[in-house]
């Protein structure tokens, strides 16, 4: 059952069509990659999905919701919590803190209860910093809660950042490009950790790459996006045989190329 | 190599113009004659005569530490030169003012200023005097810069230290007065200035007591660190304790004047807190803070008042809880169309808003309810079982107890999710806002309650005056907050009280900076927003509540894990880890 | 529907209000105003006129504040004081002993000229000043911060030059040519404004003369589309933005001018709200465009003069120009909430903005 559906999806800025009739769609507990060369449109989809911008056309539901019209918060209220191409930490909190604005939408005292310390307050509090201590220790930052999250290595920082995706308990988690910058070794255990994630937690993951190896590893399902139209999609097998994919991104004439040499990595 | 040997010719020339131009300045715009009235040692040393010796003395110590290292020749020479070529300029100005009068331009170049300059010798006479003097400055600048740090550092916090009893002398005499009698006090001040042999102790003594803190400080810092958590828990109470017994018996030991500046001091604290929340938290730069500052106080008159404008006759007490509801509203009323904007636009819309404000409360649309350009007269004091809080010093806890409120709701909500949010909001809005804050409602809070504090404040004020005009509440308080809040540093508490002291106790005690005390916010903000925009006292180490029952389990951690941000600026930790 | 419904949030819904009361206001009070019919037309026209002269001057100062924010995306908000600081000095070193000594008199366009130099002079060299020591060492730094330092530098400033030369009110001495009227097309005008409405003129189609033919004004508009390719092509990156803030400052410098002959006084804190009101009508058009500057200026300075009579004594105000500030800046707020890319101005992504 698909939990997200987008129909016909388009986005315009000015002149430039950034999404075009789009349609893309996700079932329960899948992973699925949106892929595409630079300036294909998937960043732009995602920022249509969570509410940054506002499509112009077409619909998306989530879980029998239009998310049309939505402001980003109401939209992460609703269970789809999302990470950054470019890392966006809040660079002068720590990274306990980072985690703890993940968790705000599932904090209910106000801030009068702060002031008075309620009871209340102080257990939701507590529970809330062990939460994030758990999360921390389940992306593997133990012990790193009280750093400053700038100072943070790279690594880490993308850890962080998907601990604080994970700390409002989505439902879908939309992950932009979670491998770049990373080398081959560190990409295949970000990989890894992506299925465990969708195996421990039973979340439901749509991803952004670039890095093809590492998208046909994991992914379930794949759409292809170029020029902000979907030119294909598929099983993983499917599409690395799909003439059209390969033309968009090597050019016409290199049909035969990627084929042989799936595990290419088109940066 | 060959090069960073050479002497370069520039940096003096540099320096000593730069050095010139400041003291030129100071003159001419009449800092030096009029602070010259005010000694600080008795018939040596003037405020004037410091301030217009600042600039070549500090350039001569930069130029000095611009020679080539191990030059100490050249390093002496930089210094030698800068400070003659800072006297060129003035010297020009007392030769420029012998040919042609330039009082009827410049109204602060007056024959007082010029005796100052030349030292009462004369104008040529006079001038080589001054070249003499800022040379010879420079020279012994450059020498203080060469000298090894333990010495220099002494010789510094001498000083400092004697510059700020020589400034303070006039309350210090009077303190003196109270409490040891005249006599003593004539012993140590004489006509509102320090003796030389009391300027000559103090400067020993606190150079001393440096020299013995440097020593032995470190030893000290390291026997409290090593104490164990219970101890420390107990130090921190005696302190906490200590502090409290000291706010409340603060205006017995002050007396009525100094009390009264207090009083300032805590109003524009309170502010602070208020405003810190709104820029500090939250990041929102809000230019027209006054605005509440103004309803606060003006609700106050108005629900208070016993003359012909006073409404309801309340007493301060029943008044205080709707002042700061109307502020709160008017800050959400004011809050609600401005806060999608962005940054630097908000900021000039809230000035203009601060603007309606006082337009609108001078203006003759709202005269019959609050008296216009008349002022708003007979507003109730507080009353205490009976006794109505007329004098500064007991008014003082009123204002204590207002400021109290606003630090421990501020330390409160800093801890607690609200305060994240702010944090997040600051840091990255789009990201927040993506987190599923509520963006706006987040920000209304900061503004409301910002506004609340500065209706507080206002309401406070109003009370403490009896009688409030328009011109109270014009942009210039929303600056003086704003600076008071960046000097200290930015969503620092400690450091709103550090602002306060430093930008309303201190223009408050030196009356003679009145003038100038515009301009000198304005080189505040400047030079704290070029060389340390964190504020004087950073809020850089946020050690949680929320990280000290987990504590245990980091104690074991190495030393590259632990919270870095102890290695930012030592000697400027806060007492929130104390 | 039901979505609809809800997109309208609470904030929405009393930013409505907020505008229909505002228009319901100012309507109601034009009504009442033309049935009442205080004025004659003549006190019209002269409102309108003084209206042009005033916005006239907004025109030019906020030439400065769109220029710098074209080009650093930085609100300059000491530009005001460049504007003072040019009139003040001129009017005390060189228009005072040139009206002692007759000189105005007898060679009026000579001295305006020369004083005209001397404020731009001044005006500049202030601003390239501020500019080097207080706005540079800070371009990397967050909006913020370069606000800061710019009412930093406006206080400074101002009470700079209130020490310099005092804090009385300096008449600026007005050449006797100048006074009295003149009749162009039936209708009585003051020389003076006059001659604000053709001095702004010229003064901006020289500026767009240069902005948009010289190479310098090319370098300006590469420095203000993309500073690091601007930089790549071999343009002198910080000289440009000095440039920047030297041409608003002489814009700034001779609206000093004009300021001065019409209220033929001058004062330390005259650029305060002049600068306010010219950030207004910079925004108001647009910020970025200059043509948008002058159009702002226009419109803020006519309504600004006419508002209060037409809406303000339709409503039973007293005294409503003293209310004339709360117009301007109440515009603002409307403009900001309301259309934030201005009257010419593009819209600006959230991005670039």
């Amino acid at each position: 059952m698909a939990i997200l559906t987008a129909k016909e999806v388009t986005k315009r800025f000015g002149g430039l069509v950034a999404v075009n009739k789009y349609d893309f769609e996700i079932g329960a507990e899948e992973i699925v990659s949106i892929i595409g060369p630079n300036g294909a449109g998937k960043t732009t989809f995602f920022n249509c999905l969570t509410g940054f911008y506002q499509a112009n056309e077409g619909d998306m539901l989530f879980l029998g919701q239009r998310l049309n019209g939505r402001t980003p918060d109401q939209i992460t209220r609703m269970g789809i919590a999302r990470t950054y191409q470019n890392i966006r930490v809040f660079p002068a909190m720590t990274a306990i803190e980072n985690i703890l604005v993940g968790e705000d939408p599932r904090l209910k005292t106000s801030w009068i209860e702060a002031v008075i310390k309620t009871k209340r307050y102080t257990k939701e509090e507590e529970e809330a910093v062990a939460e994030a201590n758990r999360l921390l220790e389940y992306v593997g930052l133990t012990g790193m809660g009280d750093q400053l999250s700038h100072n943070l290595p790279y690594g880490a920082q993308r850890r962080l950042e998907l601990a604080r995706a994970l700390a409002s308990q989505p439902t879908l988690l939309l992950l932009d490009e979670p491998t770049a910058g990373m080398n081959p070794h560190e990409s295949a255990e970000m990989m890894h950790f992506i299925k465990k994630l969708r195996d421990d937690l039973g979340i439901t993951i749509l991803l952004i790459e670039h890095d093809m190896r590492v998208v046909m590893g994991i992914s379930e399902r794949i759409s292809v996006l170029d020029f902000g139209s979907k030119i294909c999609e598929g099983t993983p097998a499917e599409i690395q045989c799909n003439p059209n994919v390969i033309e968009a991104y090597l050019g016409r004439g290199a049909a035969t190329g990627l084929s042989e040499t799936p595990e290419k990595t088109v940066a | 190599m060959s090069e960073t040997n050479n002497f370069d010719y520039r940096i003096p020339l540099q320096n000593g113009l730069i050095a010139g131009v400041v003291a030129l300045s100071v003159s001419v715009i009449g800092m030096v004659t009029l602070l010259a009235q005010r000694y600080l040692i008795a018939g040596w040393l003037t405020l004037g005569q410091v301030i217009l010796f600042m600039a070549p003395a500090a350039m001569s110590y930069l130029a000095a530490g611009k020679a080539p290292q191990n030059n100490r020749g050249i390093a002496l020479i930089y210094g030698f030169l800068t400070g003659l070529i800072s006297a060129l300029p003035l010297v020009a100005l007392i030769l420029l003012n012998e040919v042609i009068d330039l009082r009827q331009f410049l109204p602060n170049v007056s024959p007082a200023l010029i005796e100052i300059l030349t030292f009462g010798r004369g104008t040529v006479a006079g001038s080589l005097f001054l070249i003499i003097v800022t040379s010879v400055l420079g020279l012994v600048a450059a020498g203080l810069y060469l000298l090894p740090d333990r010495i220099r550092r002494p010789i510094f916090s001498g000083l400092i230290w004697t510059f700020f009893f020589g400034m303070f002398s006039e309350i210090l005499s009077d303190r003196l007065r109270t409490f040891f009698g005249t006599d003593f006090a004539k012993l140590i001040i004489e006509s509102k200035a320090l003796r030389p042999v009391v300027a000559v102790t103090i400067f020993i003594v606190t150079a001393s007591l440096s020299v013995l803190w440097s020593r032995r400080g470190d030893k000290v810092k390291g026997r409290m660190a090593k104490m164990d958590t219970k101890s420390q828990n107990r130090m921190r109470y005696g302190l906490i304790i200590f502090g409290i017994t000291l706010m409340l018996i603060l205006p017995l030991l002050l007396g009525t004047y100094l009390s009264e500046v207090m009083n300032m001091i805590l109003i524009f604290a309170l502010m602070g807190f208020g405003l810190n929340i709104v820029v500090g938290f939250a990041g929102l730069l809000d230019l027209g803070y006054v605005a509440f500052f103004a309803i606060g106080a003006y609700t106050m008159g108005v629900l208070t008042s016993t003359g012909d404008l006073g409404v309801a006759g309340m007493s301060f007490w029943l008044a205080i809880p709707i002042c700061v509801a109307v502020s709160m509203l008017g800050g959400l009323l004011l809050g609600m169309p401005v806060l999608r904007m962005r940054g630097d636009y908000l900021a000039i819309v809230t000035l203009g808003f601060g603007e309606i404000i006082r337009i609108l409360v001078l203006s003759d649309l709202l005269k019959p309810y609050i008296g216009g350009a008349q002022g708003l007269l007979k507003i109730n004091k507080p009353v205490i079982v009976g006794i109505p809080l007329i004098k500064p010093d007991q008014f003082y806890y009123v204002a204590l107890a207002g400021c109290l409120i606003a630090a421990f709701i501020s330390y409160r909500l800093s801890q607690a999710r609200l305060g994240r949010q702010w944090m997040a909001i600051r840091e990255d809005e789009d990201v927040a806002e993506a987190m599923g804050i509520r963006l706006v409602n987040t920000k209304l809070l900061a503004f409301a309650i910002g506004a609340a504090f500065a209706g507080l404040a206002g309401a406070i004020f109003a009370s403490k005056l009896t009688s409030i005009f328009p011109h109270s509440f014009n942009l210039l308080i929303s600056i003086n907050v704003l600076c008071m809040i960046i000097v200290g540093g930015m969503g620092s508490l400690p450091g709103v009280i550090l602002g306060a002291l430093a930008l309303v106790g201190l223009p408050e005690l030196l009356r003679e900076f009145a003038e100038f005390r515009l301009l000198m916010y304005g080189i505040v903000l400047i030079v704290m927003m070029l060389a340390k925009p964190e504020g004087l006292w950073p809020s850089a180490i946020r050690k949680r509540e929320l990280h000290v029952h987990d504590n245990e389990d980091y104690e074991d951690y190495p030393e590259a894990m632990a919270p870095r941000a102890e290695t930012r600026d030592p000697g400027l930790e806060g007492p929130s880890h104390l | 529907m039901r979505q609809r419904l809800q997109d309208l949030d609470w904030i929405g819904l009393y930013l409505w209000v907020l505008r229909a009361a505002i228009i319901i206001l100012v309507v109601w009070g034009t009504i009442a105003t033309i049935i009442d019919n205080p004025y004659s037309p003549r006190q019209w026209i002269d409102l309108i006129i003084f209206g042009i002269a005033q916005g006239s001057m907004y025109a030019l100062i906020a030439i400065g504040y769109t220029l710098v924010y074209g080009v650093l995306f930085m609100i300059n908000f000491a530009h005001g004081e460049f504007f003072m600081s040019g009139i003040m000095t001129a009017t005390v070193f060189v228009a005072t002993p040139l009206a002692a000594t007759g000189f105005m008199n007898r060679q009026p366009l000579l001295s305006l000229l020369l004083i005209a130099v001397v404020a731009m002079v001044v005006s500049m060299s202030i601003a390239v000043l501020t500019e080097r020591a207080a706005y540079r060492p800070l371009r990397k730094a967050p909006r913020l911060v370069p606000l800061i330092t710019a009412i930093g530098a406006s206080f400074f400033w101002q009470y700079y030059f209130r020490g310099l030369f005092g804090s009385q009110v300096i008449p600026f001495p007005v050449p006797d040519v100048m006074k009295g009227t003149a009749s162009i097309l039936g209708v009585e005008i003051l020389k003076t404004q006059l001659t604000v409405i053709v001095v702004t003129i010229i003064m901006l189609i020289g500026l767009n003369l240069f902005i948009m033919r010289t190479r310098t004004g090319k370098s300006i508009r590469a420095v203000a589309e993309d500073k690091d390719t601007a930089a790549l092509m071999g343009i002198d990156v910080d000289r440009a933005i000095t440039i920047t803030f030297a041409t608003g400052a002489s814009m700034a410098g001779i609206a000093g001018l004009l300021y001065a002959l019409v209220f033929t006084q001058v004062h330390f804190f005259m650029g305060f709200f002049p600068g306010l009101k010219a950030f207004t009508a910079a925004v108001l058009g647009g910020i970025g465009s200059i043509p948008g500057a002058a159009v702002g200026g226009l419109f803020l300075g006519l309504i600004e003069s006419v508002g209060p009579s037409l809406f303000l004594q339709g409503l039973g105000i007293p005294a409503p120009h003293q209310l004339k500030d709360v117009i301007a800046f109440v515009m603002l707020v409307l403009v900001l909430i309301f259309r934030p890319q201005g009257i010419l101005g593009e819209r600006l992504t959230e991005k670039k903005a």
